[in-house]
């Protein structure tokens, strides 16, 4: 990012990060090829600010997010958080980094134990990172809960006894226990309903700013990542598509993939324009991705130099905007939405 | 009923044994869906729109579920109206998949995994027109071509699990519409896909509605997708009608606040990051199907609720050319 500067040190550096997964067959089940579910993924991400990343389903963007917390173990590439190379870092090490960084699930039916108390829930973390007396932990968890919404009881009861929204809500509050700086929120609203999502993005927008974390907010509903992010990334089959400022993206997209994402998103104002561009075909299989451009054989625009790797190469179109598309000439035709 | 009815559901009620009491999952639903026409049906999780839709097929597990009251008027190709809610399981069997056709969100628990879709395809040929082998499969390879899947020659001897999840649902279609049935029931027939395959499909079954001329009842809970899709649409909460209208005005100028509320609630696509502002939230949650509240049943969250809501429930009234709304206020409703 050309903003950054040399006080202003990037709360996270990811350069070509890549996480491979071996695809199995066969009777034995022996490793018949890879996946690169992440291929060579950069981006910087500062103290307080809010990316989002989306793509179609399958093209990584969970893979990212849990390998830049080592939840998975990533294949290739550098995470610098705070400064500090977290591949490879010793056990103990990364322990005293993890705290600083949390992750709030999508699923909170799923992410929840349901034979564990809330209290637990929640103070899991605080006890693993030692941090409190048990009554010390006990007042912190009732202001967490009070923070996110809810009341003090809550934390003798289960997971089953509240609703979507209140599961999130508990979910959110076990991330912000331990006081990070950054999380990554793994399309969290996208299993509520949209009254109940709406209170979920306002707590989360919030609690962001209050706190000034710095989030990695994954979702597939293109509004809501505008609505709470600063900067947006787009993902297809593994590798970044598109980088740049939320109203840079949404105003003057350059990536014919990021056009015809925005085209598709359904609106509900019947008189909102509608400049389809539909897209043929379906998504390739990640095992055997297409050489050069991986968006080209969906793409209305491409050429024979699409196939090229040259046309991997993300390159900044305007301050803080990058794009890997080899075109220049295909943003005009698209009518965008301001 | 009218002679440009496909479908006119009567004052439904289907209900659950829950422990304790009934869970009234739909309490009182009226509507009508009309020829060439889609009528979207709207609402949170647990309004009660798949077991409306269930009820129609007549799907509903019994027990715990019973169709409790009401008629559901169904027009065959034949041109007469039968009330399915009384209609034999025998007589069912020739109906669905044949004259009502359907599509749920997950194909993969719908399709057979152990059949290759051009025998499921066929099967239903077979089955409900009478057709032989030979004919079944050729009739099955076109409606493969109609609904786009591309290399339909040799998709036809695949497998579900073969295929996409944007191809699933076209060879569900493809299912759905092999019998011609006058009548298409989808429920969230896009929900499991990502936007680019959704905006396929859903340019896909507009272009087959403009040329079988079938009925379609759409569920959703995506008001966006009702903007693509629908004529009409109908806003279900709490297994009641809250809300009906023309898509336009429904959309635009609704008059329900709990319709209202959903609208307000959704970031549009427009809408820059507004530091330190707000989305519009709905307080509070659905209340449960087995406990309602009396009078009005959105009362609880309604910001305009008065005295008057908690007494009595509002009646469906007419607040502008085919457009109604469940509301004492729905003048105030802006
Ligand atoms: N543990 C795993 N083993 C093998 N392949 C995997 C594994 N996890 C993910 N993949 C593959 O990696 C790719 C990226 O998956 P990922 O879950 O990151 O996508 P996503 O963008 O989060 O999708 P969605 O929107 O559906 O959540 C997919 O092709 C997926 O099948
Ligand atoms: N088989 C069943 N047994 C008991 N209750 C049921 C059953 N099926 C549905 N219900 C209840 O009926 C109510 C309406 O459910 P329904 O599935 O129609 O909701 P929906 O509007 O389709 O929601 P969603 O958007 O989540 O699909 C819910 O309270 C649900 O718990
Ligand atoms: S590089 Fe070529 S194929 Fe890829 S997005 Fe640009 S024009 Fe399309
Ligand atoms: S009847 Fe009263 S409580 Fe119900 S929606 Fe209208 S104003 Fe609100
Ligand atoms: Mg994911
Ligand atoms: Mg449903």
């Amino acid at each position: 990012m050309s903003a950054v500067t040399a006080t202003e040190q990037p709360l996270l550096s990811v350069r070509n990060l890549e996480k491979r997964f071996p695809v199995r067959g066969g009777l034995l089940q022996r490793p018949v090829g890879w996946v690169k579910a992440v291929d060579d993924l950069s981006f910087d991400l500062n103290r307080g600010e809010v990316l989002g990343l989306v793509g179609e389903s399958g093209s990584g963007k969970t893979t990212a997010g849990r390998s830049i917390l080592r939840l998975i173990e990533p294949t290739g590439g550098s995470i610098r958080f705070n400064g500090q190379e977290i591949i490879g870092l010793p056990t103990a090490e990364m322990r005293a980094q993890r705290r600083r960084m949390q992750i709030v699930f999508q699923d909170p039916y799923a992410s929840l134990d349901p034979r564990q108390r809330v209290r637990d829930v929640i103070g899991e973390a605080l006890v693993i990172h030692n941090i409190g007396t048990r009554a010390d932990r006990r007042d912190r968890i009732a202001a967490l809960l009070e923070k996110v919404g809810l009341t003090a009881d809550a934390m003798d009861r289960f997971p089953h006894e509240f609703s979507g929204g209140q599961r999130q809500r508990i979910g959110i509050a076990r991330a912000l226990a331990v006081e990070p700086d950054f999380i990554v929120a793994d399309e969290p609203v996208s299993a509520l309903d949209v009254s109940v999502q709406a209170q979920v993005v306002n707590l989360l927008g919030d609690l962001q700013r209050e706190l000034g974390l710095a989030v990695l907010f994954i979702a597939h509903d293109l509004a809501v990542v505008r609505y709470i992010s600063d900067r947006v990334a787009v993902m297809y089959l593994g590798r970044l598509m598109e980088i740049a400022p939320s109203d840079s993206l949404y105003e003057r997209p350059r990536h014919p993939y990021t056009m015809a994402l925005l085209s598709a998103a359904p609106d509900p104002d019947p008189d909102a324009p509608k400049t389809r561009m539909l897209l043929d075909g379906d998504v390739p299989s990640p095992m055997n991705p297409p050489s050069g451009c991986v968006f080209r054989t969906r793409c209305p625009f491409a050429l024979p130099a699409c196939a090229e790797p040259e046309a991997r190469t993300l390159r900044e179109v305007a301050p803080g905007h990058s794009v890997a598309c080899i075109r220049d000439d295909v943003g005009a035709g698209m009518a965008t939405r301001a | 009923m009218d002679a440009d009815l496909t479908l006119d559901i009567r004052n439904l009620q289907t209900h659950f044994t829950a422990d304790p009491g009934v869970s009234k999952a739909v309490d009182g639903v009226s509507f009508a869906v009309r020829r060439n026409e889609t009528l979207a049906v709207v609402g949170e999780s647990g309004s009660g729109k798949s077991v409306t839709s269930l009820s129609a097929m007549r799907l509903i597990p019994t027990p715990p579920g019973i169709i409790a009251g009401g008629e559901i008027l169904f027009r065959g190709r034949d041109g007469q109206v039968r009330d399915l809610a009384r209609l034999s399981e025998r007589a069912m069997r020739s109906v669905r998949g044949n004259e009502i056709g359907m599509i749920f969100q997950e194909p993969m628990t719908s399709l057979n995994p152990v059949y290759t879709v051009g025998d499921q395809i066929g099967e239903a040929l077979r089955y409900h027109q009478g057709l032989d082998r030979r004919a079944a499969r050729a009739e099955a390879l076109a409606m493969l071509k109609k609904v786009g899947i591309p290399a339909a020659e040799r998709r036809l001897d695949e497998y579900p699990h073969q295929m996409s999840g944007g191809m699933r649902q076209r060879v569900m279609i493809a299912m759905a519409l092999a019998c011609r049935p006058t009548l298409l029931i989808a429920d969230e027939p896009t929900t499991a896909l990502d936007v680019t395959i959704q905006a396929q499909i859903l340019d896909l079954m507009r272009r087959l509605q403009e040329e079988t001329g079938t009925s379609i009842l759409f569920i959703t809970h995506n008001l966006g997708v009702v903007a693509e899709v629908a004529h009409r649409v109908v806003v279900m909460y709490a297994g009641r009608i809250v809300e009906e209208g023309d898509v336009r005005s429904l959309l635009k100028s609704p008059k329900h606040p709990y319709t209202r509320g959903l609208l307000a609630c959704m970031p549009h696509l427009g809408q820059r990051r507004g530091d330190g502002g707000r989305l519009y939230a709905i307080p509070g949650s659905v209340p449960s199907p087995v406990n309602r509240p009396a009078g009005c049943t959105f009362a609880p969250r309604c910001a305009l609720a008065e005295p008057a809501c908690l007494a009595a429930e509002p009646v469906l009234e007419p607040v502008g050319p085919d457009h109604s709304a469940r509301c004492r206020r729905w003048r105030d409703v802006q």
